[in-house]
C-alpha cells in the first residue's frame, strides 16, 4: 500500500507543472498507470482524493489511463498487447519479444484554465 | 482551458537519486543488489547463509529495511561486516534518497557487494529504483505457485528467482514447475536458483551468481563512461 506516497509525489508534480501557469488553475490532470507498474488505480484515487480534500486541489480532477502490457516481436517486429500473459506473438508464433510497455507511472498531461474574472 | 502533455515520471525524484547512486556503484566497481519478497520468505536467512559462505576478508556490506526494530540488523552483525538497518517507521518499501543517506557515511572505495533487504513486501518496493545493478526476488514453498502471476510487477523486474525453503516440498501442496512457469510466463528470461537455507541444498549455484555478477561490476568500473 504505496499509493499514498505516489499520490503525493504526483501531486508535487502537478503543482509544479501549475506553477509555469500563472493566473490559472490546473482543473485536470492525466496519470497513465501500467499494469505492471504495481500500482493499483483505485488506491491510488482513493488515496488522491483523500490528500486534496480542503485544499486548492480539491475540485482537481484526476483522468487515469490505465496501460496493458506491450510487447515488439523481436522476429517480426510486430507490437502486440499481451493478454492473459501470453508473450506470444499473434503474427508469427514466435516467443521472442521485448517489453515495450506497460511499467508507465507518468503524469500524462494537465489541463490549465485561466481564473475567471470575478 | 489548455491541455499540456507531459509524459513526465511520477517518481522522477527518486529516479534522478537512483541514477545517480547507479553510477556511483559503477564508478567504484560496486555489485549492489536489491532483495525482495513478501514477508518470511528468507532475505534474512538468505543473507545469513551469504555472509557466512563469503571469507572474512570480503568487502560486502549491508543495508535492511524494516518498517520497525534492528532486529535483522542485529542477526546479520555476527558475520562482523558492515550492516546498518534503515527503519522506515511505517513505509512499506525503501526509496533511493533512504538509500543515499545511509550510505552516506560509508566509503563505498571499500565495498564490493552491497546487499539491500527491502522491507517485506511483494508490491511496493517493485516501484522504486535505489541504483542496483539487479532486483532479486524470494518464493519460499510455504506460499502459492500462483505469486508471478498475482504481482508480475516484481517477477517482470527481478533478475533472478531464488526459491526457498525446498526443504520443505515434502510437507508442502507446492509445485515447483508450476512456479517456474508462472515466472517465466511473467519474465520468460528470469533466472532460477532453489535453495535452502536449513540444508544449504543450492546455495552454491546463489554463491556463483553473485560471484559472477561481482566479477561483472568490477570489470565495468574499469572501463570508460561511454
Amino acid at each position: 500500500m504505496h499509493e499514498l506516497g505516489i499520490a503525493e509525489a504526483t501531486l508535487d508534480a502537478v503543482r509544479k507543472e501549475a506553477a509555469r501557469y500563472p493566473n490559472t488553475r490546473v482543473a485536470r490532470f492525466g496519470l497513465r498507470i501500467g499494469e505492471l507498474a504495481g500500482v493499483d488505480p483505485s488506491a491510488f484515487r482513493f488515496c488522491f482524493e483523500a490528500m486534496v480534500q480542503g485544499t486548492e486541489f480539491e475540485r482537481l480532477l484526476l483522468e487515469i489511463e490505465y496501460c496493458p502490457r506491450k510487447q515488439r516481436c523481436r522476429d517480426c517486429r510486430r507490437e502486440f498487447t499481451v493478454q492473459n500473459y501470453s508473450l506470444q506473438c499473434p503474427n508469427c508464433n514466435g516467443l521472442n519479444s521485448d517489453c515495450i510497455g506497460g511499467d508507465e507511472l507518468d503524469l500524462a498531461f494537465v489541463e490549465v484554465e485561466e481564473y475567471a474574472a470575478s | 482551458m489548455q491541455r499540456v502533455e507531459l509524459g513526465q515520471k511520477v517518481l522522477s525524484e527518486n529516479s534522478r537519486i537512483a541514477a545517480e547512486l547507479r553510477e556511483r556503484f559503477r564508478e567504484h566497481g560496486v555489485l549492489c543488489v536489491n532483495l525482495i519478497s513478501s514477508p518470511g520468505s528468507g532475505k534474512t536467512s538468505l543473507l545469513e547463509c551469504t555472509l557466512e559462505r563469503l571469507p572474512k576478508a570480503a568487502r560486502v556490506a549491508v543495508l535492511t529495511g524494516d518498517i520497525q526494530t534492528e532486529n535483522d540488523a542485529a542477526r546479520l552483525r555476527r558475520f562482523g561486516f558492515p550492516v546498518k538497518q534503515i527503519t522506515t517507521g511505517g513505509t512499506c518499501h525503501l526509496d533511493a534518497r533512504m538509500i543515499e543517506a545511509h550510505l552516506a557515511d560509508w566509503p563505498l572505495e571499500n565495498v564490493d557487494i552491497l546487499f539491500i533487504e527491502n522491507v517485506g513486501n511483494l508490491v511496493c518496493p517493485s516501484s522504486y529504483d535505489l541504483g542496483e545493478e539487479a532486483k532479486i526476488v524470494l518464493l519460499s514453498v510455504t506460499e502459492g505457485e500462483d505469486k508471478p502471476l498475482k504481482y508480475p510487477s516484481i517477477f517482470f523486474k527481478a533478475e533472478l528467482l531464488v526459491l526457498s525453503k525446498m526443504d520443505l516440498l515434502p510437507y508442502v501442496p507446492f509445485d515447483v514447475d508450476a512456479a517456474v512457469e508462472n515466472a517465466r510466463r511473467v519474465h520468460p528470461e528470469i533466472e532460477i536458483v532453489k535453495i535452502s537455507c536449513t540444508t544449504g541444498g543450492g546455495l552454491d549455484l546463489w554463491m556463483n551468481w553473485i560471484e559472477r555478477r561481482r566479477r561483472a561490476a568490477k570489470s565495468r568500473a574499469a572501463e570508460p563512461v561511454v
